[in-house]
């Protein structure tokens, strides 16, 4: 078991105010990390925080290795095919499964030369997980992995993640909807809370 | 490291390139602009071969400006509402390298092509044929500072309301300079004189930039993705 993130003390302030309350979150490689709590208490910020896309106002913050995020945004070109779209992501990183692999991984099969302005939601968000698997990359972030996807989306979310996992890679996860059902020893959970709201005077 | 960041780079130049192809029509955009002024203008101020000649140097390179300009709006926000920009900043971050990239093409799409037909522009403008090197030399030095100080502009206004116009305001002070160097030098060399000092200044105002204005504009990509 290795290490592949270590925080401490990680804090996040908006308006001048802490987003959620300082925490502490080690991720070892072969576990999942989800995290919970209350619309606005910061579950986004606080991935974003970890993929390095934000600084941390107080804390420090430790990647063993590299980091692949999935957030709201699908980050696909829409004037790109789903082919072009991996093509891209496999060039900036060590290249982990062939393309055409991980289209079909993900439910794209055959939807390999389709602009990414003519996926639906859930394709697009299929795409996404996508560019998880022609990298290799150990530790995943997943912002809502399971939003717009259907019930055969959501088990191929489940797979993939339990996959990762069992090859010694890390997921932190936000979620609502659902745990990812996977072995349920790898799964730690963190609610996250809101920070005490301190006078501004 | 040095190698992933030339990796992650030569991904997003390359991408950037495609895309630029697969939307031909608006990356032809500025060539078009070029030359509805420079067609234009003779129709307006009237033919006088004196005045056009006089002309000539401001009016390529304000066209040069307009073009540049008008691709601006483009150059990142794509980028932040589909969330390819905050990819640039998970993990390994080569966010100069890309930025760097990005400029690149930016600079292959605007400024190449104003520096390819400035002969035809010159020559319709009827700039003296002597001064013709020196134009193009002033564009090759100084249209990457317009990609760069306009870069910086776009990346400041990236997530404000009215973006354009308030772009518009922030580039203005910051290219007075090029363009007063760069047709200065022009109009030296259109009345047989030495344009060196004013190429000379214009060379250490893109070197400027070019140190200064990444650096900024990382850090400004970054600000507007909190």
């Amino acid at each position: 078991m290795s290490l592949l993130l270590e925080t401490s003390r990680l804090e996040f302030h908006r308006y001048g105010q802490p987003v959620f309350r300082p925490l502490e979150l080690d991720l070892q490689s072969g576990r999942a990390i989800v995290l919970t709590g209350p619309n606005g208490v910061g579950k986004t910020t606080l991935l974003r925080l970890l993929a390095g896309i934000l600084a941390p106002v107080r804390g420090s913050l430790k990647h063993h290795g590299e980091i692949a995020f999935v957030g709201h945004l699908p980050a696909i070109k829409g004037d790109l095919t789903c082919r072009e779209n991996l093509a891209y992501e496999r060039h900036v990183g060590p290249p982990g499964l062939d393309m055409a692999e991980a289209l079909a991984r993900v439910g794209l099969a055959g939807l390999g030369s389709r602009p990414g302005r003519a996926l639906s939601a859930g394709q697009k968000r299929r795409l996404g997980l996508a560019r998880l698997l022609v990298r290799e990359t150990p530790t995943w972030l997943l912002d809502e992995p399971y939003a717009s996807l259907d019930d055969a989306g959501c088990s191929v979310v489940d797979e993939l993640i339990g996959e990762h996992l069992d090859d010694g890679g890390g997921v932190v996860l936000a979620t609502h909807q659902r745990h990812p059902r996977v072995d349920a020893q790898r799964l730690d959970n963190i609610t996250l809370e809101f920070a005490p709201v301190r006078d501004a005077s | 490291m040095i190698e992933s960041r030339t990796h992650a780079a030569a991904a997003l130049f390359r991408r950037d390139m495609k895309l630029a192809f697969r939307r031909l029509g608006e990356s032809l955009l500025p060539l078009f602009f070029l030359f509805t002024v420079i067609v234009l203008i003779p129709l307006g101020v009237g033919p006088g071969p004196n005045l056009l000649s006089r002309m000539a140097p401001g009016m390529v390179w304000v066209a040069a400006l307009l073009a540049s300009l008008l691709a601006l709006e483009h150059l990142f926000r794509p980028d932040l509402e589909d969330g390819t920009l905050e990819q640039w900043f998970v993990g390994e971050r080569a966010v100069y390298a890309r930025v760097m990239a990005r400029l690149l093409s930016h600079w292959l799409v605007t400024g190449l092509p104003v520096i390819v037909f400035s002969p035809l522009a010159a020559e319709m403008l009827n700039l003296p044929r002597h001064a013709l090197g020196t134009l193009i030399v002033s564009l090759v030095i100084g249209t990457p500072a317009l990609s760069l100080l306009g870069g910086l502009a776009a990346s400041l206004t990236l997530s404000t309301r009215g973006a354009s116009v308030l772009l518009s305001i922030l580039i203005f002070p910051l290219i007075v300079p090029l363009v007063i160097f760069a047709t200065g030098a022009v109009s030296m060399a259109a009345d047989s004189l030495d344009p060196g000092a004013h190429l000379g200044l214009l060379a250490a105002f893109t070197i400027l930039s070019l140190t200064l204005a990444p650096i900024g504009i990382a850090a400004a990509l970054r600000m507007n993705l909190e």
